[in-house]
């Protein structure tokens, strides 16, 4: 059954800063303190500390009780709309339910109260949970070793540029393979992490079908060509059948073929890098494998690689003789260092168990599902005035997702994207996404549903949307206006990237609007 | 799936034949498989992908997962000394509470009115670290400490136009190869020696090598070898009178007792957020931030997203959003001198649990208990025939170097004698830093009593006797 999305209102605490709250002489803790002896023996401790350093001015924090600290962050998470709350399906992002026992196994002490550089004897357990993602992620990627360093996406996008350019120094061939491609519709990361490696960033641009043609690649292709950054599906959701084909030119032309997999929930089971003939590729395991988003990351990225890039993998990596794990460094080729120590292994933890419960057909029905979902937004969407689908002249059908327009409802009512995004929040569910940069598609919305949602929760979306184009026709200013029933009213956005007003910390806010009414 | 409608997993609703068939109609195909069409054949998978066999039930997926992780022996069961770049603190309760929420555990991409929580925490975040450090802008979470320091090393070489840049010789050799990395395509990252005797930076080679084209220099107080260099605001003068910048790296857990480095001239401070209220985690615990002070040229480099106060024009109440997004790797793409990405933002919400609990004063007492026990800690071991401790005369907070060349011992056979004893003894230094001899760098905070410290200084005695 549906709810009633008309009757939502979001808890609205009008909750103030934490800086405001409290009262001087209160607090939340005391942490424990040395025993007399301890104190007898070392002294005053500001004697230890060298008079040049020793703090003039208390830090101003918060002074409150336990209570009002732990009601006043419970406050603000009931402000925030997380995957347990609603649905999210913002596209790029793939929302999909983290099962709590994953979470919890995770939050054990054999888990979180490691340390990362423990003897290797006393961390068997963890080694052995990376070892077996290891070779259970070569053989959904058909890769031959991986890496779970990189803390997201980002950063595995950026430790296969370094591989890339590792790989070509290697060869001696790095001054004059100066160029990686990418694609415009892919992730900014995949232009972005090349150019901060030093790489010159050569963007191809859609043809006709929605994705770039080969005459594009052909053109781009040269002596310089140190690889490919390739997104398949883009964030339009559309295969590029010539992907083999890619891969191939770039191979020919002396470049490697790297393969940013964020966008492969569809493509579980059902095809692999390895076998495409990709050297590297990328899966976020915060996305496609359950693990969740935390307010923006504890992330992973997995990056795998062939044989003949897999010295070039960050050090450590896990090794095993058939009987005992080992942190291998005596790597002379591993590129330097991406993150510390070895990433987020809580992260890798939860997404072994996600793959674990579902096995290899539980993976397949991830995927079809996923793809089943979003064709059935898309049937409806399709039928929802004002919104269209670009390239209609693409005949096969989206995969994961779809990067949607609102360009005819704009045209007819002066609603935005933006707009509309906006007043989604007023129903009770997570806004969706409208693009990354750059905006090729005018007014885009970008719906990415995954497996985990119900076709109640995939009608209820319809049905938010359909509400709102409606409104947009018959009351616009009531969509211009939104949000009404969020846990803010409007803002001044403006403000934020004014340097007279905006205000990243308390201190400059106290500064810069000088009588704080609050 | 094997068949439409023939596969049910409690994670994957929609596979009942009936919401097949209303879905498979609505579409106008006869499977869900018809939906690749796009997908040439050739590329398509034949077989099933071969993997271990699914745990169909959640407890035996529990028996099989904790079942794995019960060979680890962690921290909460043997007495851990070992630090460096990753420390053992007391969690506090709510710190946990919070994270675990899952409206923040499960959020992502949300804004302004979808999130409002999640970005009044980041921007509480920010606050209550600036007040730490002494500076108006603090980004949201970077990925770990060295991704902050690689970002802010990138700034001033942005804001200077120099490449060149000066980092003490006792950074952790991880977070040498992490900068190295970041910066081989448009900077060179050069050791500046210690004084061997105080472990402070040799201010004569810093003054040989900080030239015109120095970018930055770059110092952590407290160091890798935990020492809080008396000299930082000499060193901070002295860079900027070469017209290059100051960026200090920062414990956290120091600031109570220590000045903000904004208050002694730190352009940028960076700093891991790992020791405010996150479990080790096996090194997942990390998290860093960037600090600078309040000006356009400073906030134009920032690759992160920064969380801006705003207000509702009507109401007044507070709001928030990102400020100068065009400025992050979002826009840029190709342009772009730096990225930005999923970083680690649970980890600042908890920060901002952590030192709203922690106030001034806990703050105060947490830094200066760590001294008195790390004081304590360092007495006891030298006593013991033949141990340097500690190795350095300069200032120590949480963590002292040990050495143990006069007992003839290797770090290596000494800790492997301690944790049969359920000791993880100190950081062994012998590889990282062959010139310090046999040494080791031990930790010590909050959660070691007197009792802890004892124990090692009694096992470290009867390892060497």
């Amino acid at each position: 059954m549906m709810r009633r999305v008309e009757q939502f209102q979001a808890a609205r605490w009008a909750e103030p800063l934490i800086m405001q709250l409290g009262t001087p002489g209160e607090r939340g803790i005391i942490p424990p303190a040395p025993d007399e002896q301890i104190r007898k023996a070392a002294g005053k401790a500001s004697a230890r500390v060298p008079a040049s350093l020793r703090r003039k001015a208390p830090p101003r924090l918060p002074e409150a009780s336990q209570q009002t600290v732990l009601r006043h962050f419970t406050r603000l998470s009931q402000m925030t709309m997380g995957v347990d709350v609603t649905p999210d399906m913002m596209g790029t992002c793939t929302m999909k339910y983290s099962p709590k026992v994953n979470d919890h196994i995770a939050r054990l002490p054999q888990l979180a109260d490691l340390h990362p550089l423990q003897d290797e004897s006393t961390i068997q357990g963890l080694l052995e949970i990376l070892y077996r993602m290891n070779r259970i992620m070569c053989e959904i990627a058909g890769m031959d070793e991986f890496t779970f360093q990189p803390a997201s996406g980002a950063q595995g996008i950026y430790a296969n540029a370094c591989i890339i350019r590792a790989y070509h120094a290697s060869r001696g061939e790095l001054d004059r393979r100066r160029e990686i491609i990418t694609t415009a519709f892919s992730h900014p990361a995949d232009a972005a992490t090349p150019a901060v490696a030093g790489f010159k960033v050569i963007t191809l641009f859609p043809g006709e079908q929605g994705y770039p043609e080969l005459d594009a690649l052909k053109a781009a292709l040269s002596e310089r060509t140190a690889g490919i950054m390739f997104t398949c599906p883009e964030d339009t959701g559309l295969f590029n059948p010539k992907l083999p084909e890619f891969v191939d030119l770039v191979h020919k032309a002396g470049g490697l073929a790297a393969y940013d997999q964020a966008n492969g929930n569809g493509l579980l089971g059902i095809i692999r890098a390895g076998d495409a003939g990709f050297d590297l590729c990328q899966f976020n395991l915060h996305k496609t494998f359950s693990a969740p988003h935390g307010s923006i990351g504890l992330g992973c990225a997995a990056v795998g690689v062939k044989k003949h890039l897999a010295k070039f993998l960050p050090n450590p990596v896990i090794a095993f003789d058939g009987k005992t794990y080992r942190l291998d460094a005596d790597r002379p080729e591993a590129i330097e260092k991406i993150r510390a120590f070895l990433g987020n292994v809580h992260t890798v933890l939860k997404a072994y168990a996600w793959v674990m419960s579902l096995g290899a057909a539980g993976l397949k029905a991830v995927a079809e599902t996923a793809v089943l979902n979003n064709n059935y937004l898309l049937a409806g969407i399709a039928r929802i005035r004002g919104a269209s689908i670009p390239w209609p002249a693409n005949p096969h059908h989206r995969l994961e997702q779809v990067r949607y327009s609102w360009e005819q409802l704009a045209k007819d009512t002066g609603v935005t994207s933006d707009q509309i995004l906006v007043r989604m929040v007023d129903f009770g569910i997570q806004h969706y996404m409208t693009s990354h940069h750059p905006m090729l598609v005018p007014e885009p919305f970008t719906i990415e549903p995954g497996e985990s949602y119900s076709l109640d929760e995939l009608d209820e979306c319809l049905e938010i949307l359909r509400r709102i184009s409606d409104e947009a026709y018959t009351q616009p200013d009531l969509v211009k206006t939104a949000p009404h029933r969020a846990a803010v009213p409007r803002l001044d956005e403006a403000a934020v990237d004014d340097p007279a007003k905006w205000a990243f910390t308390w201190r400059a806010w106290e500064r810069k609007h000088a009588a704080p009414a609050d | 799936m094997p068949k439409d409608g023939a596969y049910g997993h409690p994670y994957i609703p929609n596979t009942s034949p009936a919401a097949r068939r209303r879905m498979l109609a609505a579409i106008g195909v006869a499977s869900a498989a018809d939906l690749y069409d796009a997908v040439p054949t050739g590329l398509k998978l034949k077989r099933p992908l071969d993997l271990p066999p699914p745990i169909a039930s959640e407890y035996a997926l529990r028996r099989h997962v904790e079942g794995i992780l019960a060979k680890n022996k962690s921290c909460a069961d043997l007495l851990n000394f070992r630090g460096a770049g990753c420390w053992q603190h007391y969690v506090p309760a709510v710190c946990d509470e919070i994270n675990r929420r899952g409206e923040f555990l499960t959020a992502y991409a949300g804004w302004s009115y979808s999130d409002h929580g999640k970005l009044q925490a980041i921007f509480e975040y920010q606050s209550l670290i600036g007040e730490l450090v002494g500076l108006d802008v603090v980004s949201t979470p970077t990925y770990d400490m060295g991704a902050a320091a690689n970002s802010a090393v990138a700034m001033a070489c942005r804001l200077t136009g120099r490449k060149r840049i000066l980092v003490p010789a006792s950074l952790d050799r991880a977070r040498l190869s992490q900068m190295r990395g970041f910066t081989k395509p448009f900077a060179s990252v050069i050791e500046v020696a210690i004084d061997k005797k105080t472990g402070e930076l040799d201010r004569k080679d810093l003054t040989a090598k900080l030239a015109a084209d120095t970018a930055a220099v770059y110092i952590e107080v407290p160091s890798f070898l935990g020492i809080v260099d008396a000299g930082a605001p000499d060193i901070v003068k002295r860079a900027h009178a070469k017209g290059a910048l100051a960026i200090v790296g920062v414990d956290p857990s120091t600031l109570g007792v220590l000045e903000a480095p904004g208050n002694y001239g730190a352009d940028l401070v960076v700093g891991e957020l790992q020791p405010l209220g996150m479990h080790m985690n096996g090194g997942g615990g990390q998290a860093g931030f960037i600090a600078s002070r309040d000006e356009p040229r400073f906030v134009d480099e920032y690759p992160s997203f920064l969380i801006s106060l705003t207000r509702a024009p009507e109401s007044g109440a507070f709001g928030f959003g990102v400020g100068t997004l065009d400025r992050t790797s979002y826009h840029k793409r190709h342009a772009a001198t730096d990225y930005y990405g999923t970083t680690q933002w649970l980890w600042g919400i908890t920060a901002a649990v952590y030192l709203s609990l922690m106030g001034p004063a806990g703050m105060r007492e947490l830094g200066e208990g760590i001294i008195q026990r790390a004081a304590y800690a360092a007495e006891h071991l030298g006593r013991i025939k033949g141990v340097k401790a500690p190795l350095f005369t300069g200032a120590c907070f949480k963590e002292f170097v040990v050495n143990f060349d006069r007992t003839g011992k290797t770090v290596a056979a000494i800790n492997k004698r301690l944790l049969r004893q359920g000791i993880i003894g100190g950081k062994d230094l012998s590889h990282a830093f062959p010139a310090l001899g046999q040494s080791a760098l031990f930790c010590v905070t909050e959660i070691h009593d007197r009792a802890a410290i004892d124990r090692l200084a009694a096992a470290l005695k009867e390892v060497l006797s």
